[in-house]
């Protein structure tokens, strides 16, 4: 027989060159770039060592303790002087930046979504100016656009005297905006207590009224109750108090407004230019998202007898914002990490604190590794808090 | 047989009439984009008022009542302002790009060597234009020249010290040379780079894939002016005592690693989409890890995220402004650094430089995406559903 001829293939044979074996090259080629990477920090580190040494700089973290000797131009939510310590000055900042990251995802995401719906309108002029804005806010840098509003638009902007003058006695001028600050007086506590008492209620009634559709088929309406109850129960409680708020409203002096509330040039250029650039990233994203729902799905809706209105809020934007919220996560990260321009305008964020005291001690390592710790938490937690809800939001298949 | 009770029996065609006025021509259009529903009708109105209300003042503003030549600040001033302008006055001072406009190309570059980055310039050009047509050919002997040829011969004509020409050294380079520079040497690091690390994040190699992990996150998770931070003020601590580094030669590793890390996601993108067959179909011909990567796997994945590569690109080329932060002049940065200029301060002098910077920006973005779009319709093999 002619398989006999062939000689059974043994163990040796199949056995290749140690060299050739993927395995074992797996194996050296990892242990290669392990000991390049393992020299490269060692010759990093030894440098660093070698330059601290010669530049005589100390490290470690114990200089946040010092005194910082510099003022902060906004610190809303902490007391801050320069007798503070760098410590302090940094919480400043940090507090800074998740404030104007905040407002300006609120904002973004708002003018966002309208554009981005604006887009897809009948409606052809519609269509092409929200088309322009998007064309026009994607393509230049956000940096400029804080420019524009910081050099072109505020600062330019009449002196105190001859403030703009806008309802509910609300002023403009080249030192920020101005508007009456609310004083609470005894008792305000309760329109406090009130307002999480309208919030529970409001979840409470939500909850109802989900169990109740769901057993009876029968709808109620939520969103008006919940508005009654959250705008109703804090102005119950001022009612039972015998309102005690007041303003306080900006006066105009000789040469300033005195009293009120005032927010800086710094903090409003910042804060519109990053929701007017981030907006239109966002419009193209809620776009996208509106484009990715099937036609069939809408079409479906009306054939079950849904009418425009509830075919679009129970049927498209649901599975629209499963496209929408992966990429709305990373723009809220890039707004955050964005914010950090705040340096270029000296509004005191993370980073403009960071450089000054980078600047004033030195301390280069220490500080950008603060940096670096900050924003990867920021991101880290922005994605966990996100991949959550993104799971909540998924479709559940069999 | 003629019914002689039907009185009149049409026996031709009738001509086919014209629709009506409101259901053809431009009327027809606008009663279907402008005034479909009640609310499209007052969206329309709302929005012409909006356009009526804004658009003459921004054309007077620019165009009208611009100062379009002069010699310094006073044609752009009122005279309560110190100017020659009537009170009240207010347009755009293009008088202050146009007196500064070679300042914001070069920076403080010498006069006299000009021609030499024009020269640069011409070279980019004239390399850049075949290769961004598809049908030009000699596509690969014109790419190498454009990427490895180009940037040596443009390097030593910047910086000159050889062949006679005169050392410029860096610190004199500003304005959009800064800003082009930047941004090409980025796109040339970042992109292979990023395949690299891409590469190395799909790897089954895990110390590799933890490397490129630990890399790419770290990056990501960070704003570029913490990574240009890092360049500027931890790099020199990196090196040998004694050994300095050019700052812009800082500021480009800290822009061309920042940008590698985006891209690095990008192509990953792409490899995840390339189904399983075709790297079993090229395990099954005998390639090696190297060659199917080059050969089967690299051109399908790069294929299919060009949009989002070239949007890598514009949020580089837009991210080069930030390098003003640590004191570089790019084009944002001499515009703004011209501000303060005694001779030119007034009022509408920065929103005038800035429009025009943000016009240089918006110019070379718009022009990559739209390049983009035609090139994903290009390169559509009609794989998509």
């Amino acid at each position: 027989m002619a398989s006999q001829d062939i000689t059974p293939v043994g163990k040796d044979s199949a056995k290749v060159s140690l060299l050739n074996d993927p395995k074992v090259r797996g194996y050296i080629f990892q242990a290669v770039a392990v000991l390049a990477i393992a020299g490269l920090g060692y010759w990093i580190v030894d440098n660093t060592i070698a330059n601290l040494q010669r530049a005589r700089l100390a490290t470690g973290f114990g200089f946040l303790d010092g005194r910082s000797g510099f003022d902060i131009s906004s610190s809303p939510f902490l007391a801050y002087s320069s007798d503070s310590t760098y410590l302090k000055a940094l919480m400043v900042g940090f507090l800074n930046t998740l404030t104007v990251a905040f407002a300006g995802i609120i904002t973004a995401t708002i003018l966002g979504f309208i554009i981005g719906i604006g887009r897809l309108s009948h409606n052809w002029l519609i269509r092409k100016l929200c088309t322009v804005y998007v064309e026009v806010f994607r393509n230049i840098p956000p940096l400029l656009v804080i420019f524009f509003w910081y050099l072109g638009v505020l600062s330019v902007l009449p002196q105190a005297r001859q403030s703009i003058t806008l309802p509910f006695n609300m002023y403009l001028n080249n030192r920020g905006f101005f508007f009456p600050a609310p004083v609470f007086g005894d008792g305000a506590w309760l329109a406090g207590v009130g307002l999480i008492a309208g919030i529970v209620g409001a979840l409470l009634v939500r909850r109802w009224a989900h169990k109740r559709q769901m057993a009876t088929g029968q709808q109620f309406p939520v969103g008006l109750t919940a508005l009654a109850l959250i705008v109703g129960f804090p102005l119950l409680a001022l009612a039972i108090k015998g309102f005690p708020l007041s303003f306080d409203y900006p006066v105009l002096g000789a040469f300033n407004l005195r009293g009120g509330s005032q927010i800086g040039p710094e903090f409003m250029s910042l804060f519109l230019a990053l929701s007017f650039y981030t907006a239109a990233f966002i419009a193209e994203i809620v776009r996208a998202g509106i484009r990715g729902v099937g036609k069939g799905q809408s079409e479906a809706s009306h054939a079950l007898g849904l009418r425009a209105g509830p075919t679009t809020r129970l049927v498209v934007v649901p599975q629209a914002m499963r496209i929408i919220i992966p990429p709305l996560t990373s723009q809220y990260l890039n707004l955050t990490k964005n914010s950090s321009l705040a340096v270029a305008i000296g509004y005191p964020d993370l980073v403009a604190v960071g450089g000054t005291i980078l600047n004033q001690t030195g301390r280069s390592i220490e500080v950008v590794a603060i940096f670096m710790i900050v924003y990867l938490s920021l991101s880290v937690l922005t994605s966990l808090f996100m991949n959550w809800f993104n799971a909540k939001m998924a479709l559940v298949e069999r | 047989m003629v019914d002689s009770n039907l009185s009149f029996v049409r026996t031709e065609m009738l001509q086919g009439q014209t629709p009506p006025l409101a259901e053809r021509g431009i009327v027809r259009w606008m009663r279907i984009n402008l005034f479909a529903t009640p609310i499209d009708a007052a969206l329309t109105i709302f929005a012409l008022l909006l356009i009526a209300w804004y658009l003459p003042p921004v054309i007077n503003w620019m165009f009208v009542q611009a100062a379009w030549v002069g010699p310094d600040r006073s044609v752009c001033a009122t005279v309560a302002q110190g100017g020659i302008q009537p009170e009240g006055w207010s347009g755009a001072c293009w008088a202050y790009v146009n007196a500064n406009f070679k300042q914001f190309m070069y920076g403080p570059y010498p006069q006299d060597q000009i021609w030499r980055v024009n020269l640069v310039g011409i070279m980019f050009v004239l390399l850049l234009i075949p290769l961004l047509i598809p049908k030009a050919p000699y596509k690969v002997a014109n790419a190498i020249t454009f990427f490895f040829i180009f940037p040596i011969v443009g390097f030593f004509l910047l910086v000159g010290g050889w062949f006679g020409l005169t050392y410029v050294e860096t610190p004199l380079w500003g304005g959009l040379l800064v800003t082009l520079v930047i941004s090409f040497v980025g796109i040339c690091v970042s992109l292979p780079l990023g395949i690299i690390l891409a590469l190395g994040r799909r790897s089954q190699l895990p110390v590799i894939k933890m490397f490129c992990v630990i890399f790419i996150e770290t990056i990501r998770g960070i704003p570029l002016i913490t990574v240009l931070f890092m360049a500027s003020y931890m790099l020199p601590l990196f090196l040998p005592p004694g050994v300095t580094f050019d700052k812009l030669l800082r500021a480009l590793i800290g822009v061309a690693l920042f940008a590698s890390a985006y891209m690095a996601e990008v192509v990953r993108g792409g490899l995840q989409a390339i189904p399983k067959g075709q790297y079993e179909g090229a395990d099954s011909l005998g390639l090696g890890y190297w060659q199917k990567t080059r050969l089967i796997i690299l051109p399908q994945a790069l294929k299919l995220v060009i949009p989002s590569i070239v949007n890598t690109f514009i949020g580089l080329f837009k991210d080069t402004s930030l390098v003003s932060v640590i004191s570089m002049f790019d084009l944002l940065g001499t515009v703004k650094q011209h501000f303060s200029d005694a001779n030119w301060a007034s009022p509408q002098t920065p929103i005038s430089g800035l429009i025009f910077a943000g016009f240089v920006f918006w110019i070379f973005c718009f022009g990559m995406s739209r390049y983009s779009i035609f090139m994903e319709n290009r390169l559509d093999t009609g794989h998509k559903r």
